[in-house]
């Protein structure tokens, strides 16, 4: 472990904020272009571990834990809606026979 | 081994979250999406964030791409069904992406280059045991156990929510 304690300490902190920018930009492309449902949920995943990975890169870099206890949360958040948006999915599909999301415009009245 | 393996890690991380959004086959997604959430257990290992690689292994690589596989499996999404976007609306949400991307890379240089002591040099990993799981422990019951209480509840809920939505209704008729 220490060996490779010493292989990050070059990396600056600069470069951890640009690789969660661009995974988190990634996300939200993703989330804009896709037509199904699920591969939008993939995205949101993407996006919340862009900001987990960010949370942890601030926490190692300051010295202090509560990023690290912050993106345990996070994770249990993210089992939570992914629990919860899946079953609406389902849900869904069971009513509408698709994941499509152009089809599931009836909450814009 | 030297730095390299970040910046190895890193290009990975970015060529499968992009084989995620561009895949046309949803399983084909997913797989993509386990390899991503398998990098970022490499880059925490990498932090020194023992506690949060294992966590990250175990809910996201276990829990939740379990709960997707699933689903496309039930609801037999496995073909390339998918009818795509007109090349407008994607060529759209492109942009935008990049657009995002370039306002929080800008911010970000704009912010390095009038910060003092300029930190982009500064190495992030200072404390060894920051990461480990008797530290975050102490950490976690001592200062954050009301959250973690709270936390608990939102987990049962998020439960008994699922249970019911996806629980077919017996009244409906058909």
């Amino acid at each position: 472990m220490e060996e490779i304690v010493k292989t990050i300490q070059g990396v600056p902190l600069n470069h951890y904020i640009l690789l969660s920018a661009v995974i988190f930009s990634i996300g939200v492309v993703g989330v804009l272009t896709r037509r199904n449902a699920i591969v939008i949920f993939m995205s949101i995943e993407l996006m919340l571990n862009a900001v987990n990975l960010l949370l942890t890169a601030f926490s190692a870099y300051s010295g202090d834990a509560s990023g690290q206890i912050f993106v345990f949360f996070i994770m249990a958040l993210a089992a939570a809606e992914v629990a919860v948006g899946l079953a609406i999915i389902v849900m869904i599909y069971r009513n509408t026979k698709t994941t499509d999301i152009n089809v599931l415009n009836r909450l814009k009245w | 081994m030297n730095i390299s393996v970040f910046y190895l890690i890193a290009f990975l991380s970015v060529f499968f979250s992009l084989m995620v959004i561009f895949a046309k086959n949803p399983v084909h997604s997913v797989i993509y999406l386990i390899i991503t959430f398998f990098t970022f257990t490499i880059h925490y290992i990498l932090l020194n964030a023992q506690f949060l690689a294992i966590v990250n292994f175990i809910v996201y690589m276990g829990a939740i791409m379990v709960l997707f596989l699933f689903v496309l499996m039930l609801l037999n999404l496995n073909k390339e069904t998918e009818p795509v976007k007109s090349l407008l609306v994607k060529l759209a949400g492109v942009i935008a992406g990049m657009c995002l991307l370039v306002v929080l890379a800008g911010s970000l240089k704009a912010i390095s280059t009038s910060a003092k002591g300029n930190p982009s040099t500064q190495e992030v990993v200072q404390n060894l045991d920051l990461g480990t799981v008797k530290y975050l422990g102490k950490v976690l019951f001592a200062d954050f156990l009301l959250p973690f209480e709270v936390s608990s509840i939102l987990l049962l809920s998020a439960m008994v929510g699922a249970v019911l939505l996806a629980k077919r209704e017996k009244t409906e008729i058909s």
